[in-house]
């Protein structure tokens, strides 16, 4: 399940949703991002984060359906927010569940990997000095590329 | 042809979306983004250097060979910062 959103989501409520799946669930894995007050040295005041609508749902449902077809999965949620945030605010949910963990885990953390190079999002900071587009970071790119292997 | 840009390209030329009618020389992206780049100074210095930009054909990333179409919706932005 995929859903590109401005406003903030519940992470106890998507959790309960993937544990009501089904008795056959044994684990759920979860990942939230969070706006930082930092960047680079930087104080941030916010983070506002442009889209590509259709393109991003299009993007994170293929992300979904390659996870599905790596890992025996029983449920998914990907949530994406867009617009102005506050530091502490929520950016982004990955959740798994998996009748065992490892599913859960790995295919988690391939999501988030995935989903920050192929996704198109881009984030602006505020802070006192302006506003600047954040770059793309080098690791993420890395980290995407284990998977192929 | 629907023309989209975000983030900086889309500060830089002004605009997030246009829509142009192409003369027959064009038709790959590439050639595309070239044709842009005398629309105006922003978009010369949104769409000059290729290196630093992404493009998706219909929803798709594609490179600068990618053929196109009228009708065709091409995206032009910078490498993605989401998650």
């Amino acid at each position: 399940m995929v859903r590109i959103q401005q406003e903030d989501f519940d992470p106890g409520h998507e959790l309960a949703l993937l544990s009501q799946i089904g008795p056959n669930v044994g684990g759920i894995a979860s990942f939230v991002g969070l706006v930082r007050d930092m960047a680079g040295g930087r104080p941030v005041t916010a983070l506002t984060l442009d889209h590509y609508h259709e393109m991003s749902v299009k993007m994170l449902e293929n992300i979904e359906a390659e996870a599905r077809a790596r890992w025996p999965l029983l449920g998914v949620t990907l949530i994406h927010r867009y617009g102005r945030l506050s530091p502490g605010e929520r950016i982004v949910f990955v959740g798994t569940a998996a009748a065992h963990r490892q599913a859960a885990l790995d295919s988690c953390s391939f999501l988030i990997d995935w989903l920050k190079t192929d996704a198109p999002f881009w984030k602006e900071e505020t802070g006192p000095a302006g506003r600047q587009w954040v770059a793309p970071r080098k690791e993420d790119e890395e980290r995407r590329k284990r998977w192929r292997q | 042809m629907k023309i989209l840009y975000f983030s900086w390209v889309k500060q830089r030329i002004g605009h997030g979306v246009e829509t142009v009618t192409l003369p027959p020389s064009v038709n790959r992206t590439g050639q595309l983004r070239e044709w842009l780049l005398d629309r105006s100074p922003g978009h010369r210095a949104a769409l000059a250097d290729a290196e630093v930009l992404r493009v998706a054909r219909n929803l798709t990333y594609c490179d600068w060979e990618e053929p196109i179409a009228d009708g065709d919706e091409i995206a032009f932005f910078p490498p993605v910062t989401g998650g």
